[in-house]
């Protein structure tokens, strides 16, 4: 019996987690002390068999007690946040791919020949530094009144900014396939306020400057009706008002169309949420009529009455219907 | 664009924290409440705090824009589950219309997920409980779970309220386990299609004779009645893309092995080329002309049966 209710169970070691879908309250017991003792001796009997499995798992001992290899849960819980997206390959990398180079791990420690020691390959006091060399030669190529110096420094400057716009515009690249590394923010340095920036002004659209014209020509008490037109000038595109509001209060006209409008959006709705507004008897006779009058109608056409109708429709149109009424012989 | 990156090496190792993993650690739980709770809600909640402590963060000032089942009322929620890292969370609010009102949610890459909102009734505190105090639960140890009732599988909405309550209490995902720190129980048993008895329990170990202990239950509380109201479940492609797993090993590539003289070698299997079957294009040039012929010939019948058919006119 007992092995027969362990079979129903079903257990989720991983969450330690045990299920009776068994078992069913007919008639909940009366008293809470009740509901709790039947609750706690089925709950007993679950934990029993969670312990059942669970320290029948191989165990590795430990000061602190025995230690056992939990499965993984079987129950599947929503994850917290995505799954980590790749990172895509940098410029350089895609480059690199392409034309298959390698990358090849620098020494630590590299020979100068300076100095004649051996110094860092990166860092400070490195080996080979530019920046050590104290005395540049001059050569015939050389502008007068230019630094050397100061030039060397440029360049390297220069060379630091363009590493530093390529990373920017890798990070971009991962940004937008959401890869950025996860201590990395990309922030806008500033909102361009309107003045402060030196660069030229966007050179205005004709429809921009179209549309600046119309703005200032109306922009008079009278809306620009009484002014002069300036030779060339298009009349505004949008005259008149925007909106229209009816008026509320009723009368002849234009009170009764404000009625009128909410009346039909009030039927439409009614209409189609409520169908005890249709009257039943009303729509039952006119479906008859209907009805009725349809039947008579394919009557009329039907049942060749030609003695009546014909001899009335002859002289209207005698030579017209000449043509359909040899048809209507030929089916006879 | 600017690249802003963490000033201290604290700040970095947080941010690392947060960020998306494959495999992920416990989930948070956040705790707050509306602009109005009960002195029951209030305990409810400090209770939750208690038995989540160490992964639970509980918020103690009103909210008044928060209302999670409401489209509008959520952004404030998403915007604490951002701050504080927590993908759980646990709302308390107390109304005419629904007392003692607690919402039980989940959030997946900070946007909310599912929704359960259930009623409190019968609630006993933690401290309304006689016992003997040696046997009271450790803060953090691993609970066992004991659902009892086949509403939980007929019923929605217990069903989902199930995987809530098992998310909201299970922990973190463990691999290694000490059976001596085993001692709670969260016992949870479907007395109607919408209300669930949920009971906190302390384990007791007792001698059998066997290397199975005999396990009894004490009640520590805090003991509810928990009535399902409203329950939102997660879209389907929401579901499917939260419950992706990470993969597990690379996929075991066949037909290649490693050679010691040859490198790398290659399997390939070419199966039979089957002439028999195979589909002629019509462009093949003796098809058309024939083809061609046969219209020829055919093309003066034809004709003639045409006309046999216009004849009767």
């Amino acid at each position: 019996m007992a092995e027969e209710r362990s079979r129903s169970y079903q257990i989720d070691l991983g969450n330690l987690m045990a299920y009776d879908p068994s078992h069913h309250f007919d008639s909940i017991p009366s008293s809470r002390e009740e509901l709790i003792m039947v609750c706690l001796q089925k709950g007993t009997e679950l934990v029993q068999e969670i312990a059942n499995a669970l320290f029948s798992l191989p165990s590795t001992e430990d000061p602190d007690g025995p230690i056992i290899k939990l499965p993984p849960p079987t129950t599947k819980l929503p994850r917290e946040k995505h799954l980590p997206k790749p990172k895509p390959l940098t410029k350089w990398e895609l480059f690199a791919q392409m034309k298959g180079i390698k990358k090849h791990k620098k020494n630590k420690r590299v020979w100068d020949e300076q100095t004649g020691t051996w110094k860092r390959t990166h860092g400070y006091d490195r080996a080979n530094d530019d920046k050590d060399i104290p005395i540049i030669e001059a050569k015939p190529t050389d502008e007068p009144g230019e630094d050397p110096f100061a030039k060397r420094k440029a360049e390297k400057k220069q060379r630091v900014d363009k590493q530093e716009k390529n990373r920017l515009e890798n990070l971009k690249k991962a940004a937008k396939v959401g890869a950025l590394p996860s201590h990395i923010q990309l922030a806008a340095t500033a909102l361009p306020v309107t003045g402060t920036q030196k660069e030229a002004p966007k050179k205005a659209s004709k429809e921009d400057l179209e549309n600046v014209a119309g703005f200032a020509a109306t922009a008079t008490a009278s809306g620009g009706k009484f002014d002069k037109k300036l030779p060339g000038e298009k009349p505004p595109k949008h005259t008149g008002k925007y909106r229209k509001f009816l008026p509320v209060v009723e009368g002849k006209g234009m009170g009764a169309q404000e009625k009128q409008q909410t009346e039909k959006i009030l039927n439409q709705l009614l209409a189609k949420s409520s169908h005890e507004i249709l009257d039943v008897n009303k729509a039952v006779t006119m479906f008859n009529v209907k009805k009725e009058k349809q039947r008579k109608k394919e009557k009329e056409t039907s049942s060749s009455t030609p003695s009546k109708l014909k001899t009335k429709k002859k002289p209207l149109k005698s030579s017209s219907k000449k043509p359909v009424k040899k048809s209507s012989k030929t089916k006879h | 664009m600017q690249i802003k990156t963490p000033k201290t090496h604290r700040g970095k190792r947080e941010l690392e924290k947060r960020a998306p993993k494959l495999v992920e650690n416990g989930k948070k739980t956040l705790i707050l409440h509306g602009t109005k709770t009960s002195a029951v809600l209030n305990t409810v909640l400090t209770e939750i705090y208690h038995l989540k402590r160490g992964s639970a963060i509980k918020y103690s000032k009103k909210n008044d824009n928060i209302r999670p089942f409401e489209s509008g009322g959520e952004t404030s929620l998403e915007f604490f589950s951002l701050k504080t890292d927590c993908s759980l969370f646990v709302f308390g609010s107390h109304s005419k219309k629904r007392p003692n009102n607690l919402v039980l949610g989940r959030t997946y890459d900070n946007h909310i997920y599912d929704l359960v909102e259930v009623g409190v009734d019968n609630f006993r505190s933690m401290e309304s409980f006689v016992y003997d105090k040696k046997l009271t639960p450790k803060i953090g140890t691993k609970p066992f779970f004991a659902f009892i009732g086949d509403n939980f599988e007929s019923s929605e909405e217990l069903k989902h309220l199930k995987e809530v309550l098992l998310d909201l209490f299970r922990g973190e995902v463990v691999e290694n386990l000490n059976l001596a720190g085993v001692d709670r129980v969260f016992m949870c048993t479907a007395l109607s299609s919408t209300t669930v008895f949920m009971s906190h329990c302390a384990l007791r170990l007792k001698r059998s004779g066997t290397s199975v202990p005999r396990m009894e239950l004490v009640e520590v509380g805090p003991s509810m009645d928990l009535v399902v109201r409203r329950h939102r479940l997660p879209n389907e492609s929401l579901k499917k893309e939260a419950m992706k797993a990470a993969p597990d090993q690379p996929k075991k590539i066949k037909n290649v092995t490693s050679d010691v003289v040859q490198g790398k070698v290659g399997t390939i299997y070419i199966p039979d080329q089957q002439v028999g079957g195979m589909p002629l294009s019509n462009k093949v040039r003796g098809l058309k002309r024939e083809r061609r012929v046969a219209k020829k010939n055919n093309s003066g019948g034809e004709d003639q049966s045409k006309k046999r058919k216009a004849n009767p006119e």
